[in-house]
């Protein structure tokens, strides 16, 4: 079992004849992903990478069934893109792209909720179920399939974090990168959801990062409702207030976000939290030997 | 982005919010004519730097005369400037702001900011205008009346009803009020703002608002779409590293330690900075090149973080994903053929093609490397290779 996305959803990639479209696409279906087509403006009636190019998403899902969209538009497109997903009820759509101005975001999410589809990113690495479907960039050969469930705001870093996971003698379910901007279509508490009913998923590792509160509203999800062992990283320990580390949300504001706040507060609802990222894996071998 | 207090408020003015007369001057003989141009017998005298709290630190001062207003003029221009926000170096003032008397009733605090959890912008206001708003969240909270504005319906009358009634305004200051705010609105929207703060926003003694200071952020995502506002970005301003680092497409962030890192991804990044301080370490600076790195990248990133006189050893930690590990073996191995590296450099490569990327370096010879097997191992050995106690 996996979340999100498995061996049967029916991907299309929006901005798919683009130069990043293209290569990852090709990285997505050779990982075994089923993409049935692709959707670029102007393009339709092509075949591109052996599959279907369509004008619209709407054109895009009535021939090809799909379920799931992965969006690689330029930022200045990007939550068009989205809303257009949305709007064809295509039910997981995920955006690679970063830099989408956060105005544009506030409402592109707005419709998503409205539409009732759930939207992973933007300015993230996408979704990945081991040995079933890879729905982003990340490298597929990381992620072995196992028990742990996996949610991170960060990209390469999740990707360290699964590669500890695994040389600890474990393996992924679902990894999703969630996104680094101020507004995100899904947050840890919405994955925690869907983690807490996927039998196959035995523990969470959740790695937060400065910015925000969505972490503090994990703690406190994590303390009342959910019940599988979590373990925790938040990076940025030891970043500077009010400087934009990186990622668009990745900022202290006043006192508000930084590392230790967020740690205290997922210590308190009784998730294991490490404080070098280099004991990610470590920490998940402690508690799965848990009786 | 952060604009200078004279720039957010031409930006008002264009929009029709409310401002004292002033002018920029950044010549000291500029400053009799300018005074006269402004008219009135009271003057405020600012200095024109991003950085908050520039009253406390001797930045702005009330002139009551000409010669008064020559004196401080003269005063503050070159002043180095050092407020809670720009740290013990200081800033430079290169320009000042010229203003107006204005006659006060009351002052209040008015900001516009972007509310993560609600993913909505939020209106504040507040009765205690001229004080660090934080703090005044912290001790009265109640004197702290916030609305959250739903971008599908923008900015209404009831909104201004809200934040007026509980700044306890007469109806007719009301009136004034909701047109200030709604305005105010209209500037955080069309200018694609991220902040928009007026502390204080006055009341003058003839019942209308007017923006006595004023501070605008933009979402630097929003550039794009907005050639005016990027007209307005200070160099001086910023760091000259991080700026040489942007066109590179690299996000660079100047640090204090001595550990300079370089990393692919930001939350990595992040993280190696975190595991360096964990080992008792200080790192140089947060150093992301990003999904796209070429040798071209990697050795502009050596550039930059060599700049700083600090750095006694570089860490190299990449997770290779879509980056392939080789790709940045060769940039490491150009790189250092091209600009001598005499610190030591700790190079720790995992995932894609990370083998092929250990033979290639192993093979190159480059004097002062040291290979690390994962992320703590890397983070020590930059640590005691920093602290010059390696082998």
């Amino acid at each position: 079992m996996s979340i999100l996305v498995n061996k049967n959803s029916r991907v299309i990639v929006q901005g798919f004849t683009g130069k990043e479209g293209s290569f990852h696409a090709q990285q997505c279906l050779d990982f075994g992903t089923k993409i049935v087509g692709g959707v670029t403006p102007g393009k339709g009636g092509k075949i591109h990478l052996g599959k279907p190019v369509f004008n619209t998403v709407a054109e895009a899902k009535k021939e090809t069934a799909a379920n799931v969209s992965l969006i690689f538009v330029p930022p200045s497109f990007a939550a068009d893109a989205v809303m257009e997903a949305a709007e064809s009820e295509i039910e997981v759509i995920v955006c690679i792209t970063e830099g989408i101005p956060t105005s544009d975001m506030m409402l592109a999410k707005k419709f998503c909720k409205e539409q009732n589809v759930r939207l992973i990113g933007p300015n993230c690495p996408g979704i990945i179920s081991a040995e079933e479907a890879k729905v982003g960039i990340m490298p597929g050969f990381v992620f072995k399939k196992g028990k742990i469930g996996l949610i991170s705001k960060s990209g390469t870093l999740t990707y360290e974090a699964a590669n500890q996971v695994v040389e600890a003698g474990f393996g992924i379910t679902t990894a999703i990168g969630i996104g680094g901007d101020p507004i995100i279509g899904s947050s840890f508490v919405d994955l925690l959801k869907l983690f807490a009913e996927d039998d196959e998923t035995k523990a969470v590792v959740m790695i937060g990062e400065i910015g925000g509160d969505m972490e503090i509203q994990a703690a406190k999800f994590i303390k009342e409702e959910f019940h599988k062992p979590v373990v925790a990283f938040i990076a940025g320990q030891t970043a500077p207030k009010g400087k934009r580390m990186g990622h668009a949300g990745a900022i202290i504001a006043g006192s508000k976000g930084t590392a230790r706040e967020k740690m205290k507060a997922l210590e308190k609802a009784g998730v294991t939290v490490t404080e070098s990222p280099a004991d990610i894996g470590k920490s998940v071998k402690k508690i799965m030997a848990r009786p | 982005m952060k604009v200078h207090e004279y720039q957010a408020k031409e930006i008002f003015a264009q929009y029709g919010v409310p401002i004292p007369p002033g002018k920029i001057i950044s010549q000291e003989e500029k400053a009799e004519a300018a005074a006269k141009e402004i008219g009135g017998n009271i003057w405020a005298v600012k200095a024109q730097v991003h950085a908050g709290g520039r009253g406390k630190a001797g930045g702005v001062k009330i002139a009551k005369n000409i010669e008064e207003v020559k004196k401080f003029v003269s005063e503050i221009l070159g002043m180095r400037l050092i407020t809670h926000q720009t740290g013990d170096a200081g800033k430079i003032v290169k320009k000042v702001y010229l203003e107006g008397g204005v006659a006060i009733q009351t002052e209040f605090y008015l900001g516009i900011v972007l509310d993560r959890t609600l993913e909505k912008p939020v209106m504040i206001t507040s009765t205690e205008g001229g004080m660090e708003i934080e703090k005044v969240a912290e001790k009265n909270p109640e004197k702290i009346i916030k609305i959250a504005i739903d971008p599908l319906t923008g900015f209404q009358n009831f909104h201004a009803r809200k934040l007026a009634f509980g700044l306890k305004l007469t109806k007719e200051q009301q009136r004034e009020f909701s047109k200030f705010a709604s305005t105010l609105y209209k500037v955080y929207l069309e200018t694609d703002a991220s902040l928009i703060e007026i502390n204080p926003l006055v009341l003058t003694q003839e019942n209308n608002f007017i923006a006595l200071d004023a501070k605008i952020n933009f979402d630097d995502n929003a550039l794009f779409r907005h050639p005016e506002i990027i007209k307005l970005r200070d160099l001086d301003e910023e760091e000259p590293s991080e700026i040489e680092a942007k066109k590179f497409n690299l996000s660079y962030v100047k640090l204090d330690g001595n550990v300079g890192c370089m990393v692919n991804g930001a939350g990595l990044a992040m993280s190696t900075m975190d595991i360096i301080k964990y080992y008792q370490g200080e790192p140089a600076n947060f150093l992301d090149v990003g999904g796209n790195a070429s040798a071209e990248t990697v050795a502009k990133g050596f550039d930059i973080i060599l700049r700083d006189p600090n750095v006694k050893a570089i860490f190299i930690n990449i997770f290779g994903g879509i980056v392939r590990c080789d790709r940045i073996a060769n940039g490491i191995l150009e790189a250092t053929q091209k600009t001598e590296v005499a610190v030591p450099l700790i190079v720790r490569l995992d995932g894609t093609n990370s083998e092929k990327a250990a033979q290639i370096l192993k093979n190159a010879k480059i004097k002062n490397i040291i290979y690390a097997s994962n992320l703590a191992d890397g983070a020590q050995k930059a640590v005691i290779a920093a602290k010059g106690e390696q082998k």
